[in-house]
């Protein structure tokens, strides 16, 4: 899932500030599950943001609206309501969601969340970063276990032998991802996939070839 | 309003299996305590969550005591160690928005603790008192407040 965290009061007020009608928009899917932009985050912002107002004379009216998802037309459309009756959108969705909603309405939609990264819920309340979306997939070369993401120096012939008793030596607090490699392609007997060198890899499958479409005719009308 | 003659608005959400049976408890040996702290019984302080805080102060609390269990005594296992943790996320909240962080603090009680209850209580208003009334009622006050004294 996409993995977000919140943006401080502060800054939120830098963004929102001379606006007067707030639209704080919530998506109840990813950032739901990673607490960042769902009901409960929407509704915990918009009463902070509203304290705020009142303490620093900014008259904001703010609105609290969660779809089921702001990345999707059909769920959008439930949102129009409200969006037409405010100034702003402060949407608490990722990056995606955002634009979504600049794209179908023509007022100011805002962030208001930092979108990270692609992850799992790791443990209670922790997420780590799985994936960057880099468009060509490698993860049956390495057991599972993606160098891109995963290694600091985003290694495909590792490991750096830079770690330090299985951890990185650029992020102490993150397993290395090689010694991680190592191991998984041990266990399930595929070690001899680290005896072919990689090639470089084409990086114009991700962001640096622009941004990314993809069409499936077959289910195009 | 000077802070002699302000008397705080305080809530408290009870544990109903340990700080709200200290609060009856509290009642049976005639202890007193302040008529301005409003108890709000709950089922488990693991049930209380951010945005109820943040609604207590927007319409005009002074002051949060959350109340659970001894740390290891929760009925539910760990609701008083997930309170404890919205409670500091919810300090942080309020410095960002401009109100005190001391607004709203955690206690751990058990049920037959009602003379420490009390004493939480009273330390908690005189905290209070000594910051002042919350600063959103200098400004003004939206339409649907509710909760003003």
């Amino acid at each position: 899932m996409i993995v977000a965290q919140r943006k401080s009061i502060p800054e939120l007020i830098d963004i929102l500030k001379g606006q007067k009608k707030i639209l704080v928009l919530g998506c109840g899917t990813c950032v739901t599950v990673c607490l960042a932009g769902g009901e409960r985050e929407v509704s915990i912002n918009a009463s902070a943001l509203r304290i705020a107002s009142r303490l620093k004379n900014l008259s904001f009216e703010i609105e609290e609206l969660t779809i089921e998802r702001q990345c999707d037309n059909i769920f959008i459309e439930k949102a129009a309501e409200a969006i037409t009756r405010n100034d702003v959108v402060l949407s608490f969705g990722c990056g995606a969601g955002v634009q979504a909603i600049a794209e179908r309405y023509n007022k100011p939609v805002y962030a208001g969340l930092d979108t990270e990264f692609i992850g799992i819920l790791e443990e209670r309340a922790t997420w780590t970063e799985k994936c960057i979306a880099c468009g060509k997939c490698v993860l049956h070369e390495y057991g599972g276990i993606c160098p891109i993401t995963r290694c600091a120096k985003h290694m495909l012939n590792g490991p750096c032998g830079g770690s330090r008793e299985d951890r990185c030596e650029v992020r102490a607090d993150r397993p290395c991802a090689w010694q991680l490699i190592y191991q998984r392609l041990k266990d399930i007997g595929e070690l001899d996939r680290l005896k072919t060198v990689k090639a470089p890899k084409n990086w114009s499958a991700s962001i640096h070839g622009g941004s990314r479409v993809i069409i499936r005719e077959d289910h195009r009308i | 309003m000077s802070n002699e003659s302000f008397e705080p608005l305080l809530i408290a959400f009870c544990c109903q299996y340990c700080s709200y049976s200290a609060a009856d408890l509290a009642g049976s040996m005639r202890l007193q305590y302040p008529t301005n702290v409003r108890i709000v019984r709950t089922p488990c302080t693991g049930r209380l969550e951010v945005e109820f805080f943040m609604k207590a102060f927007e319409k005009g609390a002074d002051g949060i005591l959350v109340a659970g269990c001894l740390e290891g005594g929760c009925h539910f296992t760990e609701g008083n160690l997930l309170a404890k943790g919205r409670v500091g996320y919810t300090q942080g909240f309020l410095s960002e928005c401009g109100l005190e962080a001391q607004r709203i603090r955690m206690i751990n009680i058990s049920a037959a603790q009602a003379r420490p209850l009390v004493e939480h209580i009273n330390e908690m208003l005189a905290t209070l008192k000594s910051i002042g009334p919350s600063p959103l009622k200098r400004v003004n006050q939206p339409k649907n407040a509710e909760m003003n004294v």
